[in-house]
């Protein structure tokens, strides 16, 4: 391959040597992808009819408030708590959020997977172990109860977790627990959104939810709806917001609709079909593939 | 040595002055404002302001995790919220800690290679605002510009003088008995 292509281009970050992951993860042009050869993989293929039934997803956040007209039952709602003795646990908590974020994550993944059961750990907490210790617990408790996805609107930048995030990552993606990871645009550098072995999300300022780029010059692997997204908020009721936390979600909620119609598919397959349905690759809208089917 | 303390004092104040005064003025806010986290606890202090309300709370801590500043400082993602005033509980807990209700609010929080060291908050932007997208992008490039400045001010407390701005203090005061010199 030649220099020519989006992956392999010298961009204005590493001609001042500055490291990848301090690069814009905005949505600057979206490359038209004219190559694919899973012909049959549409988004009627992927998609069609789905509501998520069947599907377990868990949302690490802040908490979900359960009595949200928008949320709806939750199939568990825990947190990360501390012991006196620092000790940390996984414990059941009633399904509130003093932060409203989690509740946010939560009404977008409803709104578009109705079907899909919904968990919630609670991992920004006021312990003071940080956020780095609290999300390592969730997120292990939420590999091992085996939800299919796991939605993470978060970032750690405390380097000491890196190696113990990363065997949390790859343990996931092997026991097909999708971790769908919203994007940082900040020049420092933050996990776990950069491991390959996660869906890493930034935003498109398009009203539609189901619009979504595929982005050629990873580590943020697709662009979703981010801006000015309507959302559930704690207390009842709405307000718009904007951000890359929002943008994951859909993506989750996306692939809730995808795994309730092929529960079969591996992480990396999951990730493929989220590739060939994306709306700047060939065929996405192209009539001649509708109609492909797996059965 | 006590004098450059409270110098250092001075120019964080300044500088923390300065970040809020110049958000504000960048997106025609209403307000801007801007927390530091209290590494001992976590809590986020209210140490600036510019505009409406909120003069009162310099000083205020605020629990860890909890509001959008919290979930900011604690989830290390920038946020941009509109139609606040239509969530009751957002305009709840707003009045009862300040004295002005926002409609809409962006938050970005403050890095440095240790993690979140602060938020910054702006409060309802604008005719001058151009687009969404462009705004949070400005508003992070205004914030990553604070952090780092207060990053060498950080640096600088830790360090104490060092030799160079030792030099630099003898040769101004060099300088300056040479001035009362020349016009004594």
């Amino acid at each position: 391959m030649n220099g020519e292509v989006p992956w392999r281009r010298t961009d204005r970050a590493a001609a001042w040597e500055l490291p990848a992951w301090s690069m814009s993860s905005g949505l600057r042009s979206a490359h038209e992808f004219g190559m694919t050869a899973l012909a049959g993989v549409t988004a009627d293929w992927a998609w069609a009819g789905a509501d998520g039934s069947g599907v377990r997803v868990c949302v690490v956040d802040s908490g979900v408030d359960g009595s949200h007209p928008l949320i709806g039952d939750l199939e568990r709602s825990v947190t990360v708590a501390e012991d006196p003795d620092g000790e940390i646990r996984v414990v059941d908590h009633p399904a509130i959020d003093e932060a409203g974020h989690g509740t946010a994550c939560a009404g977008i993944i409803r709104g578009i997977a109705p079907g899909a059961s919904i968990s919630s750990v609670r991992v920004l907490t006021n312990g003071k172990s940080g956020t780095g210790a609290a999300l390592l617990a969730g997120l292990d408790w939420a590999i091992a109860e085996g939800f299919d996805l796991i939605n993470l609107s978060l970032a750690t930048t405390q380097s000491r977790f890196v190696l113990a995030l990363h065997d949390l990552a790859d343990r996931a993606y092997f026991r097909r627990n999708v971790i769908v990871v919203s994007a940082h645009n900040r020049p420092v550098l933050s996990y776990p959104w950069t491991f390959s072995s996660v869906i890493s999300v930034a935003s498109h300022d398009l009203d539609d939810p189901m619009t979504f780029y595929y982005n050629p010059s990873p580590p943020v692997e697709f662009h979703a709806r981010g801006v000015q997204v309507p959302v559930a908020w704690p207390g009842g009721g709405t307000i718009r917001s904007t951000g890359n936390s929002f943008a994951a979600p859909h993506i989750t909620a996306i692939c809730a609709l995808i795994l309730s119609r092929h529960e079969w598919l591996t992480p990396f397959q999951l990730k493929t079909v989220l590739f060939l349905t994306a709306a700047n690759v060939a065929g996405r809208r192209d009539p001649t593939w509708l109609g492909g089917t797996d059965e | 040595m006590s004098e450059l303390v409270a110098s250092q004092a001075t120019v964080e104040r300044r500088l923390l002055q300065s970040v809020v005064d110049v958000a504000r003025y960048a997106f025609g806010a209403a307000a801007s404002s801007i927390f530091l986290v209290d590494p001992a606890t976590g809590e986020l202090v209210f140490e600036a302001v510019s505009g409406q309300g909120g003069s009162r709370l310099v000083g205020t801590r605020f629990p860890p995790g909890t509001g959008i500043a919290g979930w900011v400082a604690s989830s290390g993602q920038s946020l941009l919220v509109d139609d606040l005033s239509a969530s009751p509980q957002f305009a709840r807990d707003a009045a009862a800690s300040t004295d002005y209700v926002p409609n809409s609010l962006m938050a970005a929080p403050l890095f440095t290679a240790d993690g979140v060291i602060g938020v910054l908050e702006v409060l309802d932007r604008g005719a001058t605002a151009v687009r969404v997208t462009a705004d949070v992008e400005l508003f992070d490039l205004l914030a990553d510009q604070a952090a780092i400045g207060l990053e060498l001010l950080t640096r600088l407390r830790l360090g104490g003088m060092d030799q160079r701005s030792d030099r630099a203090l003898r040769l101004l005061e060099a300088v300056e008995s040479m001035l009362a010199t020349s016009h004594g």
